[in-house]
């Protein structure tokens, strides 16, 4: 397999303080759908504009299908299907002349109608871009992308604030596109999308990559495949709430119950991540029961991507 | 991706089965023109600034300031003794149709003077003289006070010691409506490629397409080419509807070629666009262009003689007016309109809307922001 897109130490620092990457690495396959991961502002969006060549970098390199944007920019726009992150296109041309117009950038396009057929527009093909949903404008968005017959699709968050459906069928063209060979670098921060979407993902935070791998690699890194989240009432428990310390050692204690491989304090409950949930469970009402205290919630769930992040950075992707 | 392809034709589902086509070079001008012409064309507002309100303030200006049969001036006495010899007199002048006369009381007719209703008031001073009223800085008013007292010595019996004919001239060309026909052109053009190309671009730039444009192997110069092209188009719109207006309305005379008008035309509008690619080459927002557009225009709606005649500005700044791109543009136009100038003898205006044009579309793209 051929390297798609890569990069090497990449940095971007705006006006001179702000550094917006900090020594990114990637290596992307073709016929991979990958995935940036992370928080707003995390630095995806830079991160992805770069690699598009509609940002310099401040220091890295940079190569897409084994070229740099510094030799023949040009031509590599040929290969590229973009979708920036809310680019409002034209309200007043309809959807067939905003791909026709996109189209003639290219040397050699997809028929318009295929695309269009492709992406569910045909019916609203005559219509003026300012009366689709905003379903269908994130569709076509992707259309202007994919009617240049690209070999690598960059779409930067192509969910955000969609409708579930609006979602699923986006999630179905995307790997329909990857399906026939080509590769897909895209950016997100549903946890959900990269977890079905990415082949492989990268967690990004503060302009570094602090996790790899695919999504089944990086919940196995965690520890375990199970949370089981708790409450304890406080009943018994003499009100020492004062120190970080105790509560530390409270955590700590709930750590040598059996197949916990970590712990920490979310929003008011203890989750632990679990290796095998059937062995933890009764130890952890034992454990309960001779406290004297009482359990108050008890839940077990699947851990995902959303844990990952919250063990590796201690806040929610979803955090402002 | 042999594999991968396999699988996709093994479950049915080939999503390009059509061959690629294959585009020529212009493809994209083509393309980008045909949209921004198609853009224009459903802007209910465009079309309303850009062609309908050019031909209103023509009609609406071209009315208000037609040429009145005689011109005549309009003349108050005060009621009182000898205001009805002095009116008697004035009526019996040969030229009594070029006065409208009416006796009023003092008050009134003071007041009507200051509103504008009188250009002059004649005051009879009960001893068989007359005063006159009148205000030295109303040429209207300076005109009544000089015919009026012709006529009135006339009549009263003076002799004349010179013998003077005289042989009246409005022919088309020297009117109002002619000095402003052509100004309004210019201006329009002003505003327009000011406005289409500057307001255009920030306004792509806000949503992030022109950023999407630059993300396609479209042609940079290919994309501005298209939008001065667009300017071009509705140029000759623009100029073809006054035009027709002015020689059918208001049976203005067209000396100069139509075709020198035209190349005029695209002077003015390829350097007003290099202006207004200048003005919005870096501007993020459309309220911050608004106001750098206004600012780039306003001493040009002032003193590049649109309305009026610059030469009654100081004789120091006149230079500097010269200077503006709309006064080369309004002189040559006016030239060629209403006196048919060859082209070869406006050079230092061509030369002048030149340099604004070139020297702003230079900078222009040295400093454009495509993102």
């Amino acid at each position: 397999m051929a390297v798609a897109i890569q990069c090497r130490d990449l940095r971007k620092t705006y006006d001179g303080k702000v550094e917006a990457v900090r020594g990114l690495n990637l290596e992307i396959q073709t016929g991979e759908c990958f995935g940036l991961l992370g928080p707003n502002g995390a630095g995806k969006t830079t991160t992805i504009e770069i690699l598009e060549g509609l940002l310099e970098p401040t220091s890295g390199e940079v190569s897409i299908l084994g070229h740099s944007w510094r030799e023949n920019a040009r031509e590599m726009r040929e290969w590229l299907g973009i979708s920036l992150q809310e680019t409002r296109l034209s309200e007043k041309l309809s959807v067939r002349e905003t791909v026709e117009l996109f189209a003639s950038f290219y040397r050699e396009p997809r028929s318009c109608d295929e695309v269009l057929e492709q992406l569910q527009l045909m019916e609203k093909a005559d219509a003026w871009v300012g009366k689709l949903s905003g379903g269908q404008r994130q569709r076509l968005a992707v259309a202007t992308a994919l009617v240049c017959n690209p070999k690598i699709l960059f779409l930067d968050e192509p969910t955000t604030g969609l409708d579930p459906q609006s979602r699923r069928q986006l999630w179905d063209i995307i790997r329909e596109f990857q399906r026939a060979g080509g590769t897909v670098l895209l950016t997100t921060h549903y946890m959900d999308e990269a977890e079905r979407l990415c082949d492989r993902l990268a967690i990004v935070d503060h302009g570094e990559i602090i996790a790899a791998g695919s999504p089944a690699d990086l919940i196995e890194r965690l520890g375990g495949h199970h949370v089981v989240e708790f409450a304890v009432s406080a009943k018994t428990k003499t009100k020492t709430k004062t120190t970080g310390n105790s509560e530390g050692a409270e955590l700590a204690a709930w750590r040598g119950l059996p197949s916990v491989e970590s712990v920490r304090e979310d929003d008011g409950m203890v989750a632990l991540s679990v290796k095998e949930p059937h062995l933890t469970i009764p130890a952890l009402l034992d454990a309960v029961g001779k406290q004297g205290s009482e359990l108050q919630h008890l839940t077990t769930r699947q851990a995902s991507l959303e844990d990952v992040f919250v063990r590796l950075t201690g806040r929610h992707l979803r955090e402002e | 991706m042999s594999v991968a392809q396999q699988t996709s034709v093994a479950e049915g589902k080939v999503p390009w089965k059509q061959p690629p086509r294959r585009n020529g070079r212009w493809a994209g001008y083509f393309h980008l023109l045909t949209a921004r012409m198609l853009e224009l064309k459903r802007e209910p507002e465009v079309v309303f600034w850009v062609f309908v309100f050019p031909l209103l303030l023509a009609l609406g200006l071209g009315i208000a300031f037609r040429n009145k049969p005689g011109d005549a001036s309009s003349v108050a006495i005060v009621a009182g003794a000898g205001a009805q010899d002095a009116e008697a007199l004035l009526q019996r002048s040969p030229r009594h149709a070029s006065f409208k006369i009416e006796v009023r009381d003092g008050e009134a007719a003071r007041k009507g003077f200051r509103l504008g209703k009188y250009d002059l008031v004649i005051e009879p001073d009960g001893g068989g003289g007359l005063r006159y009223r009148y205000d030295p800085g109303r040429p209207e008013s300076v005109l009544a006070r000089a015919e009026v007292d012709d006529a009135l010595q006339t009549a009263a019996g003076r002799k004349d010691v010179v013998a003077t004919a005289i042989v009246t001239s409005s022919e088309p060309g020297s009117r109002y409506i002619d000095f402003m026909i052509p100004g309004l052109l210019g201006m329009n053009l002003m505003n327009s490629g000011m406005w289409g190309i500057g307001f255009a671009l920030v306004d792509m730039r806000q949503r992030k397409l022109l950023k999407r444009f630059v993300g396609t192997p479209m042609r940079r110069g290919d994309f501005l080419l298209a939008l001065m092209s667009s300017r071009l188009v509705l140029m000759v719109i623009e100029i073809g509807l006054l035009l027709t207006l002015g020689v059918i309305v208001f049976h203005m005379r067209v000396v100069g070629s139509l075709f020198a008008i035209l190349l005029l035309g695209s002077a003015g509008a390829m350097c007003f666009g290099g202006v207004g690619l200048l003005t919005a080459s870096r501007a993020q927002k459309i309220e911050s262009v608004s106001g750098l557009m206004n600012l780039v225009m306003m001493p040009m709606w002032i003193f590049s003689g649109v309305f009026f005649s610059y030469e009654r500005f100081p004789a120091v700044i006149q230079p500097l007016i010269k200077a503006l791109p709309l006064t080369a543009l309004n002189d040559a136009l006016r030239a060629t309109i209403l006196e048919g100038t060859p082209l070869m003898h406006q050079w230092p205006r061509l030369l002048v809307m030149f340099l604004w044009g070139g020297v702003s579309f230079v900078l222009a793209l040295k400093w454009f922001r495509w993102t």
